[in-house]
């Protein structure tokens, strides 16, 4: 069975199409890097994915399922939001939170809550830090707590938005291979979006590349080629392999770094 | 200490004092809940917004001869649920709020210009008299702070969880719409309790000060409720007291000391991280 299959799927605000008539299949335990310029349709492929974004044509299937707002087999792990900066709330209480958060009355814990919450900081090494409160903990170990509250009733399918903005390449490193180890010892499928291909790069099965409106999806070798970004980009783009790194250039610009430096995220679109 | 006994026991005896002591403890609780999480999910302003809006209902209210607490549940109930649903649409707004707010005092102002007890009813409103409260209206505000207090009690997962990370709550499933209008709905009945105690323009004092002053000091969230509830009721209560032998209005005390209570929990906070999480774990842990 797949992961997620798209079949026509056209997604659109308004009079804005973001993604047209896109046709693609992720497998089942496969660890998909999920890349493009700023607005190409990565947070708002992972919202369609998650049921908040209907298609405007196209069905989406998940895990072999017809989408659908609420599924539990789906961990989601949204753009860290600035406003987490001041939260004096315990990393603990902040994942906690999201067990079973969906439903109606007070936020108290069983055990069976709390084991599942204390196995989730443990996958991704966060029991020692979750007892500090969320405003003294650093970019990398509060992207660890976020992965931790995606992991909260097993999901099958991962979606990671954006974890490795404003974190420094150490960070980053190893915020990819938690990842890595994460999706290979529990065996599901992740879609991590990101600005740039290199810190991902060793750790991906393969990489969706989205822009102008289209999808790619493939290996390093077969997508990130200057024929195929250049269709996506919409203009004339150069790859250059370099010690083992990948440089998207445009006109002599680095076009990923460019767009880490111009905008720390995409920002979410609302409807 | 006979003195001392005799003179507390003399307090009691009124029963402007019991009312006062029994009003503030229904007022206290439900402003320490509510507080708490409008704190947590950054919306204080909206609290303050309300009472200003309820002004206008008070004054109304008087002036065709009903109650001031219905005018005023009635306008914050409705100025609630309304920016509830705006929602987003609200975010970044501040001059429109404010010219609604202050719209809202000016007509409250107009209404009490057509009504003949002006000065002390503008006073009431706008800081409080918690010592002319009489006992129907103590069960009145029981009865109300038990329906909030109901309300919060129904909807505080998700509320915490949307507060928390609305992205994620949104794709488990829950309405961030429906939750922002029940919430401020209840923020709206906070609100109307909370403006009998310190009046329309001090209502950030017991709503937000203990419950800002409970996140500073503790991590956990429980320990972080039962604290902000301790905080208000205590800052409401001693405020009584301190009224009671100094005759200085009981609103000037609970703003005196909801202040100073949040200025040693901002204090407290630039102490070096190890010092201060020495309560760790807390009742979830």
């Amino acid at each position: 069975m797949s992961a997620i299959e798209f079949a026509g799927v056209t997604l659109a605000f308004g009079t804005r199409t973001v993604l047209a008539d896109i046709d693609l299949t992720i497998r089942d335990n496969e660890f998909v890097g999920v890349l493009g310029p700023n607005g190409s349709g990565k947070t708002t492929m992972m919202r369609a994915i998650l049921g908040l974004l209907p298609p405007r044509r196209g069905a989406i299937r998940v895990l072999g399922k017809p989408v659908a707002r609420g599924n539990p087999a789906i961990g989601y792990m949204p753009q860290m939001r600035s406003a987490l900066d001041q939260l004096r709330l315990s990393g603990w209480d902040f994942v906690a939170s999201g067990v079973n958060g969906h439903r109606w009355g007070l936020p108290l814990l069983g055990s069976a809550a709390r084991r599942e919450v204390a196995w989730a900081l443990e996958r991704v090494q966060a029991t020692d830090l979750a007892r500090r409160p969320l405003a003294e903990t650093s970019g990398g170990e509060r992207q660890r707590l976020l992965l931790a509250q995606a992991l909260l009733g097993r999901p099958r399918l991962l979606l990671l938005d954006e974890p490795l903005i404003s974190l420094d390449p150490h960070h980053q490193r190893s915020v990819v291979e938690l990842t890595r180890a994460l999706q290979q010892d529990l065996g599901i499928t992740v879609l991590f979006s990101a600005h740039e291909l290199n810190p991902l790069l060793g750790a991906l099965d393969r990489v969706l590349y989205l822009g102008h409106r289209h999808a790619a999806l493939g290996t390093v070798e077969e997508v990130v080629t200057g024929p195929v970004l250049s269709r996506l980009y919409g203009s004339e783009i150069d790859v250059v392999r370099l010690n083992g790194r990948i440089f998207v250039m445009s006109g002599g610009h680095d076009v990923e770094r460019d767009a880490h430096q111009h905008d720390h995220g995409e920002h979410h679109v609302h409807v | 200490m006979p003195t001392n006994t005799t003179t507390a026991n003399t307090m009691f005896t009124y029963d402007f004092m019991q009312n006062a002591f029994a009003a503030a403890f229904a007022v206290a609780v439900v402003c320490g809940l509510v507080g708490f999480f409008l704190v947590l999910r950054a919306q204080t302003f909206a609290g303050h917004a309300l009472s200003h809006v309820g002004f206008a209902g008070a004054t109304g209210a008087v002036l065709i001869g009903i109650s001031p607490l219905w005018g005023l549940i009635v306008m914050t109930l409705a100025a609630g649920i309304g920016m509830g649903l705006l929602g987003e649409k609200l975010h970044q707004r501040d001059v429109a709020i404010g010219i609604v707010l202050s719209m809202s005092l000016g007509l409250g102002l107009l209404f009490l210009n057509f009504f003949t007890a002006y000065a002390t009813q503008a006073t009431t409103l706008l800081f409080g008299n918690i010592l002319g409260i009489d006992a129907a209206t103590v069960w009145t505000l029981l009865l109300l702070g038990i329906a909030a207090i109901a309300a919060l009690a129904a909807i505080a997962r998700p509320l915490l969880f949307a507060s928390l990370q609305p992205e994620l709550a949104e794709a488990k499933g829950v309405s961030l719409r429906l939750l922002s209008v029940m919430f401020l709905a209840i923020v709206a009945l906070g609100v109307a309790e909370c403006v009998q105690i310190v009046g329309v323009l001090l209502v950030f004092a017991l709503m937000v000060g203990p419950a800002a002053a409970a996140q500073r000091f503790t991590t956990r969230f429980w320990n972080g409720i039962a604290l902000s509830v301790a905080l208000a009721l205590g800052e409401a209560w001693l405020g009584l007291v301190l009224a009671f032998y100094t005759d200085w209005p009981t609103s000037f005390w609970i703003t005196a000391l909801s202040g100073g209570i949040y200025l040693v929990a901002v204090l407290g906070a630039t102490l070096p991280a190890g010092t201060r999480d020495a309560t760790g774990q807390g009742m979830s842990g």
